[in-house]
């Protein structure tokens, strides 16, 4: 890690760098959308008080976070924490797995909602378990049976969760 | 006071024995311990996934059973790292350095029955000082203003935050973070929107089952899918006989275990160091007074008892502040005391003379619990062993049907599901920044209340702003996170940090794979 030519590329290659700067942004809008909401006075506080005040102070911790990411010195003792895992992606980044897992909450929505509870989560079930990188057809299809069938019983009959088990096009 | 107290305890025990209350304390031990042997299903994941279990339950019959599920899935957790070398919870990875060397010498069964008896103890310790300890503190709390309320709180975050494993500086990011999604919703005094972006799903807040889920449930599982190592079940096969240990083994871990109960009480007793700090402290302490130090690591009985028993006493300990003054120090005990607040109880001091069946209910079903585990652990760990054995590519999406549907049931509204996914999203690009969500959670829970009190004493002080450090022990507690901060800053600017953490790193072993759930900090 020594200062060169590649110093920017370096920097923004740190994990904390980006670290600090999305909690920067997220502190940025924090702050700006908390001044459209009444800020009142500290004795009478108003409701954009409290949340303008974090996202300044989440400004001021990202900066913090970022910071230290830009001084090179950080390798000395305390190195340890900082060679550590420095990839924001990790080594064999799962697309597909993260893709399908995602997905998962989607289609129980969609299908949930349109079709009912088992359909919901036979899809739910079957696209999160298509990210495993050995899953196969038939083995997905029975791991979703199996799941529908214990689901809808424990919640359907057993919890009462007032969800049609089974409907055409959202007639709830 | 001590008679009134016994007088309560007597009281509760009623309450945990009515048959509909021992029921549920009995499914939530079974199926806490059940989830949470499972590879990967620390408590934090094992409790979100449950809690929608208990939406239609009476409160005190809900909060026994999320106590049950909570000390259940911690020994789980306990199988998982002695069999396994898996730790899916921060204070087992202490466990693991002793307890999978016993494990590989095929004494997994005696380290096993060892740390249930610890855990009993360490368990026993901590509830006799819940008992006499909550009033106290109650008396005390019930004076405090509005100002005292809010520097305690400050001192719990920050406590929480910093004391962490981790850079502390992400951690108070990550519980500003928290606090800040505590106010989206509608604001309590004045009534108008905030950060609802017009969605009226949000009016009522950020839903704290999807906060859960999505932080310790699809964050974690997008972590591990596909990078979860092959289980190794070959020392896996242990039978109720193997876990008898030997007079010699009791012998040998009589003391440990009193000393691990102590440490673990003591760390308690600290804001904002758990369980982690306490099993860590626990065995750098018995690897100090020890005659033979260079033994461990090499399957020593002390090694596993000492730990296990901190962590338990450590965390019926941290129930002292949960229950008596509203201020939970870590996200496993946030999330308990969120699941009060879903039932429409208000924690804080005056809980115990206002639901006294729900604190003496659950401090005499924590006994209860603990001897149900004792007495499930023995015949059942035939079936606990072969559950170990379940691949990953099962757990996950089953666990993703019980994310949707339990988030689901938390409003019947979908909207909610949609909100997990999208939490679950970020927490994952969290992660994988290098945060740790946990102090989020906390944050969470403690936002709305926070805010109350902060403007509730801004408007008696008349906005003099002084009043925090004016009034005496609202200055104390101001004080300490003076210190706090202060120390933090030293360590840095020294290069060093503080002690017991580097060298005792769990992955100095012979790595044990860290999930998300052990990074997270002092649960």
């Amino acid at each position: 890690m020594r200062p060169s030519t590649s110093h920017l590329r370096e920097l923004t290659g740190k994990r904390d760098f980006y670290a600090g700067g999305l909690m920067v942004l997220i502190g940025l809008f924090i702050a700006v959308k908390g001044t459209t909401y009444r800020a009142g006075t500290l004795m009478h506080m108003g409701p954009g008080f409290l949340p303008t005040a974090l996202g300044v102070l989440l400004v001021i911790l990202g900066i913090t976070i970022a910071a230290a990411a830009l001084a090179p010195a950080e390798v000395g003792p305390d190195g340890e924490e900082h060679t550590d895992d420095q990839r924001i992606l990790p080594e064999n980044p799962q697309w597909w797995a993260w893709f399908c897992i995602l997905m998962s909450p989607v289609l129980f929505i969609v299908f949930g909602r349109f079709f009912g509870m088992i359909p919901g989560t036979f899809a739910c079930v079957f696209i999160a378990a298509l990210g495993d990188k050995n899953a196969t057809w038939r083995g997905t299809f029975v791991l979703a049976t199996v799941v529908t069938a214990f689901g809808v019983g424990l919640f359907s009959y057993f919890l009462q969760v007032p969800m049609p088990i089974l409907t055409w096009w959202g007639a709830q | 006071m001590i008679g009134t107290s016994l007088e309560s305890l007597y009281y509760g025990f009623g309450v945990a024995l009515e048959p509909h209350n021992l029921m549920f304390c009995f499914i939530g031990v079974l199926v806490g311990n059940m989830v949470g042997v499972l590879p990967g299903m620390g408590p934090l994941a094992t409790i979100s996934i449950l809690l929608p279990l208990t939406f239609g339950m009476k409160p005190v019959a809900a909060i026994l059973m999320l106590g049950g599920v909570m000390y259940g899935a911690q020994y789980g957790g306990a199988i998982c790292s002695i069999l396994l070398n898996l730790p899916c919870h921060p204070p087992h990875a202490v466990t693991c350095l002793d307890g999978f060397p016993m494990t590989k010498q095929g004494r997994g069964g005696v380290a096993l029955g060892l740390t249930v008896f610890a855990s009993f103890v360490g368990a026993s310790w901590g509830i006799t000082e819940m008992i006499f300890l909550s009033p106290l503190l109650v008396r005390a709390a019930l004076q405090f203003g509005p100002a005292e309320v809010c520097s305690l709180m400050l001192l719990g975050l920050l406590a929480g935050s910093t004391l962490a494993r981790g850079s502390p500086v992400k951690g108070v990011a990550m519980t500003v973070l928290g606090l800040f999604l505590g106010s989206v919703g509608t604001d309590l005094e004045t009534g108008s929107e905030r950060y609802t972006f017009g969605m009226t799903e949000l009016d009522d807040g950020i839903e704290l089952i999807a906060l859960a889920l999505g932080l310790f449930g699809i964050a974690e599982f997008m972590n591990s899918v596909n990078q979860v190592a092959p289980i190794n079940t070959k020392y896996t096969r242990v039978s109720f006989k193997d876990m008898r240990p030997t007079k010699a083994d009791l012998k040998q871990a009589f003391f440990p275990m009193w000393r691990g109960t102590i440490i673990g009480s003591l760390c308690a007793l600290i804001p904002g160091t758990g369980p982690t700090i306490a099993s860590f402290v626990a065995y750098a302490t018995e690897k100090k007074i020890s005659k033979h130090p260079e033994k461990f690591g090499t399957g020593l009985i002390e090694g596993v008892v000492c730990p296990e028993a901190a962590t338990h006493s450590s965390v019926q300990g941290d129930f002292i502040p949960t229950m008596s003054l509203g201020i939970p120090g870590d996200a496993v005990m946030a999330l308990l005391l969120g699941a009060l607040m879903i039932q429409g109880i208000v924690p804080g001091p005056q809980l115990i003379s206002q639901h006294p069946d729900i604190f003496w209910g659950l401090v005499a079903s924590f006994w209860i619990g603990n001897i149900m585990l004792v007495l499930l652990n023995v015949p059942l760990i035939g079936i606990w062993v072969k559950m170990l054995a379940i691949p990953y590519k099962y757990l996950y999406p089953s666990a993703m049907f019980f994310v949707c549907i339990g988030v689901y049931a938390a409003n019947n509204d979908f909207f909610q599901v949609g909100e997990v996914a999208a939490i679950g999203l970020f927490g994952y690009i969290l992660l994988r920044l290098g945060f740790h969500p946990a102090p989020i959670l906390l944050g969470f829970v403690l936002g709305p209340r926070f805010e109350e009190n902060f403007r509730r004493a801004m408007l008696i002080s008349r906005g003099d702003i002084g009043v925090f450090v004016e009034r005496p022990i609202s200055a104390v507690f101001i004080a300490l996170c003076a210190i706090l901060i202060g120390s933090q800053i030293y360590f840095r600017l020294r290069g060093t940090k503080p002690p017991i953490e580097p060298s005792l790193r769990p992955h100095d072993t012979g790595a044990p794979p860290v999930t998300a759930e052990m990074r997270t900090p002092a649960e």
